[in-house]
């Protein structure tokens, strides 16, 4: 009989072959076709922190040479695994990691990479777009598709900007910002889920909508009369003692403002939560078969409307981000798009919470990558390095990294007797 | 625990769906609810269970009046219901579908599953279930997801269990196994109200009968009125429960198929390397439980299944591989599972939806253009032909009622020039004057000399019609026995147990 794979085999073999075209085309092309000619330096420093190695300085060359070499060697593991139905994600994660680093050092020949810079600024990226997916992923865990991501960030940056000015204080601007986006949820609650309305169709007006008050008040009220209106305090960073001092991971992890260390908190409560306690148990419930759940005595819509206020209210903080938690005053459209974003790490995550949060720092990285090497002066249109994110979804969605299955119910207003 | 339902009244717009119904089930009692599809039952149940609100009437527990207006409100008062469609969440655990809604939690708010496991067990093993607590319900079989509902019920001490058409997923040994299970609950003093249109298993099992036509009680009769009277009683008129089946000459094979295997999309055989054949003049039976691979062997035999490997012979044609439209056209009549989703295009108008396999063909079209005047005139004689019970050809199809849908689906199949009538499941949710119809209907196609494969999980169905009868079972043509079988036997093999009878 002729084998016929699974479609999940052939998923897996697709990717399998991929990383391994991948790793030989920067093998080629990095090393010998168009090789660096000069030394590559990467900094291991940052601030203050204990210094381990401060820089690590390679030929061009060489050092693609031996990251293309690691990406290689890792593929080879991958097809071995695939071969014997073995686990193929930390084979794939190692060669891409090579595949990576090699296009950095081949990027950079003759240039100054500062590493850890990189990372940080990689997570900083990436904290708009993790407080956005996670907002993303409580509501459609729930059933509740969310477009409005964008709307509930830019809504709260704004709030937060103007309180924050007005009140000269931060604190009220992160209080003022969960309230905002929490406002944009209850319009999204109420019309998606009271009214059935069509939830895309609903998140995209939502959006223009906030775009479009945003824009309005920005002009008529944030320019003329800046110094009331839109000169807002930001927080300082808090370095966490000894944490900080670690090398590498202490200036990108524990020397943060306070927005950065509440999403740590918020990201490890809502993978415990969705996954350990009665209410990630029903919010599960909701999402997968409704109708189950209601038999059982949920309140299937009001438990869906409860979590979309929450989502909106941990996308509020998000938005303080912006404004109190960077650089203080409000700019026109500042979130430029990473609600969308958000939205593609959730699904590029898979629905889950670690998942998403993955997604999120690649998206950063890219990023920020993106502009770091602008600003080394490399020749690569950073223009290209802006559509990775997109390219990235466009793969996931296809199913290059696996089976991507939503919440079963999602997007589906709930009616009761709608089944008959 | 008595239940009593004092004038449950409830409509829909215009339509009447429960008439001042009035019943009473004792402590320890087998109530059979009996009535056919689309007579009530659900919607009194669904009342009954909190799902949906009566207009006016009144619900009595133990001789008390009770407010039941959500789920939670019947779960309190002893009342638990195992649902025709099962009500468990299919990615999570037998264990966590269970705590659903009754959660008790711990430190931090930390789920305890760990007392649900052992309760799960300690009812496995008073019922003989075999049960696993973590198991992913989306993987068990059908029987054993049904076992979960019961258990759940149990676990929450439900004095008075509603089973909804329980029977209607199940193998004959596991309706067998569920009858025993149902006069155990009513041994240990669980009172069960039991709804289906099976006039076999009611008369087996009930201690009280009541009868519900058009939304209102038409009888409450006991056990042992005969199958005749209950179904004449159920449908209002005499029935003829089986169909006359002449005896007549069966000719040469007409459609053959060799080593079929079917694939799904995730790669695996669900139907493996079958080999049958179907006579002119014959009706094949292919019998089983549902999801045994019928419904993909049916779709393969006009090619609508993406992976097909072996070889369908028609009148000595290969057909394999063909389009559907092709497969079509060569000479299958296919009725499909379901005819609101694959058999007709609701909001179309009963004459277009005639037509969807002809619309390209005189008369019906003229260059570009369809000949409007045609299909109308076309539509009105098949409307005729059929009896199909309508107000206007021009109205949706999505206006009938199933019976005449699916009257819509025969009369468009049966249009083109037919060699081999393909039926999946034709009758499902038919009420009984219809199936009398498409049974006629069946048998007069074979007696035109036509080939006739007819998949069915109903028993009495594949008895009735059937001259052979194939039986599936995992994706396997376990056997094709003469239609002479006894149903034990029939019921072995849809199990699984092969038979030593081995016929041409």
């Amino acid at each position: 009989m002729s084998e016929i794979r699974s479609s999940v085999e052939k998923r897996r073999l697709r990717g399998v072959v991929v990383i391994t075209l991948l790793s030989s085309l920067s093998f080629l092309y990095f090393g010998f076709i168009s090789p660096g000619k000069n030394k590559t330096t990467f900094g291991f420093v940052l601030n203050n922190e204990w210094v381990l190695i401060k820089e690590w300085v390679i030929a061009s060359a060489t050092g693609v040479k031996i990251f293309s070499g690691i990406s290689l060697v890792a593929s080879v593991l991958a097809i071995l695994a695939y071969r014997k139905r073995r686990q193929i994600v930390f084979p794939v994660g190692v060669a891409t990691f090579g595949i990576l680093m090699s296009f950095i050092t081949w990027a950079a020949s003759g240039k100054f990479i500062p590493l850890t810079g990189l990372l940080q600024g990689a997570l900083l990226l990436a904290v708009p777009l993790i407080f956005g997916s996670m907002s993303g992923l409580i509501c459609e865990r729930s059933g509740v598709i969310n477009i409005a991501i964008e709307g509930q960030l830019l809504a709260s940056a704004f709030v937060s900007g103007v309180v924050a000015s007005l009140t000269h204080k931060t604190i009220w601007g992160l209080i003022a910002a969960p309230i905002a986006g929490a406002a944009i949820s209850f319009l999204l609650a109420t019309f998606a889920i009271k009214f059935s309305v069509d939830q895309v169709i609903l998140g995209f007006v939502l959006n223009v909508l906030v775009i479009g008050l945003t824009d309005f008040l920005y002009k008529k009220l944030l320019v003329p009369y800046q110094s009331t209106w839109n000169t807002a305090p930001t927080f300082g960073k808090i370095e966490l003692p000894i944490l900080s001092k670690i090398p590498v991971l202490g200036p990108i992890f524990f020397s943060q403002s306070i927005v950065v260390y509440l999403m740590f908190a918020i990201v490890a409560t809502i993978t415990f939560a969705l996954f350990k306690t009665k209410w990630g148990l029903r919010t599960r419930a909701i999402g997968e078969h409704p109708t189950a759940a209601d038999t059982v005595g949920i309140d299937v819509n009001k438990l869906r409307f409860k979590n979309v206020i929450i989502a909106g209210l941990i996308a509020g903080v998000g938005g303080a981000y912006y404004t109190v938690g960077s650089v203080g005053a409000f700019g026109k459209e500042m979130t430029a798009g990473a609600g969308f974003i958000a939205l593609a790490a959730l699904i590029f995550g898979k629905w889950s919470p670690i998942g998403a949060v993955f997604a999120a720092l690649l998206f950063g990285f890219a990023d920020n990558l993106q502009s770091t090497l602008t600003i080394i002066g490399v020749s690569i249109p950073s223009e290209f390095m802006l559509m990775v994110p997109y390219i990235a979804t466009i793969i996931a969605v296809t199913g290059l990294v696996g089976r991507v299955r939503a919440p079963a119910a999602d997007g589906v207003p709930y009616l009761r007797g709608g089944a008959h | 625990m008595s239940l009593e339902l004092r004038r449950i009244t409830k409509t829909f717009g215009s339509f009447t769906a429960n008439d001042e119904i009035n019943l009473r089930v004792e402590t320890g009692q087998i109530h059979a609810i009996l009535g056919e599809n689309g007579a009530g039952k659900s919607t009194l149940m669904n009342i009954v269970y909190g799902l949906l609100k009566a207009d006016s009437g009144e619900i009595l527990v133990d001789e008390k009046v009770i407010d039941i207006s959500d789920p939670s409100d019947a779960l309190r008062a002893g009342i638990g219901m195992v649902h025709q469609h099962f009500m468990l969440i299919p990615v999570f655990t037998v264990a966590e579908n269970i705590v659903l809604g009754h959660e008790k939690t711990g430190k931090f708010g930390a789920l305890d599953i760990e007392t649900a496991r052992s309760a799960i067990r300690e009812v496995s093993k008073d019922f003989g279930f075999e049960v696993d607590p973590d198991a992913i319900v989306e993987t068990l079989p059908v029987g054993i997801q049904q076992k979960v509902e019961i258990i759940r019920a149990l676990i929450y001490e439900a004095k008075v269990l509603i089973l909804d058409e329980p029977t209607a997923v199940l193998t004959p040994q596991e309706t067998d196994e569920l009858l025993k299970t149902m006069r155990e609950l009513k041994a240990k003093g669980t009172s069960i109200i039991f709804i289906t249109h099976k006039l076999r298993e009611v008369r087996e099992v009930a201690d009280q009968i009541t009868i519900i036509r058009r939304g209102k009680v038409v009888g409450a009769v006991s056990p042992q009125t005969s199958e005749g009277e209950l179904a004449s009683l159920m449908v209002g008129r005499t029935v003829d429960l089986a169909p006359e089946k002449h005896k007549h000459k069966i000719g040469e094979p007409i459609l053959v198929a060799k080593d079929l295997t079917v694939r799904n999309a995730l790669g695996a055989a669900v139907v493996k390397k079958v080999n049958f054949h179907v006579n002119a003049g014959e009706v094949l039976a292919v019998a089983g439980v549902q999801g045994n691979g019928q419904s993909e062997l049916a779709r393969a035999l006009i090619n609508l299944e993406d992976h097909i490997e072996g070889s369908i012979l028609l009148s000595g044609e290969e057909i394999r591989g063909k389009s559907i439209y092709g497969s079509l056209h060569a000479g299958i009549a296919f009725i499909p599972e379901s005819r609101e989703l694959d058999g007709l295009v609701g909001s179309f108008s009963i004459a277009e939806n005639l037509i969807l396999d002809l619309h390209d063909q005189a008369p019906y079209t003229k260059g570009i253009t369809l000949s409007a005047g045609v299909v109308l005139a076309e539509a009105e004689k098949k409307v005729k032909e059929f009896d199909i019970r309508l107000q206007s050809v021009s109205d949706a199809v999505s206006t009938l009622s199933g019976g005449n849908k699916q009257k819509v689906v025969i009369a468009r199949e049966l249009s083109r020039p037919v060699k081999v009538l393909v039926a999946s499941q034709p009758t499902r949710g038919l009420d009984v004057g219809s199936i009398e119809f498409v049974h006629e209907r069946i048998l007069a196609e074979r007696d035109a000399g036509r080939g006739v494969i007819l998949f069915s999980t109903e028993l009495d169905e594949v008895m009735a019609l059937a001259d052979r009868i194939a039986v599936m079972y995992r994706g396997e043509i376990l056997d094709i026995v003469d239609s002479n079988v006894t149903r034990e036997e029939l019921g072995l093999l849809m199990a699984g147990v092969a038979s030593k009878r081995v016929s041409a």
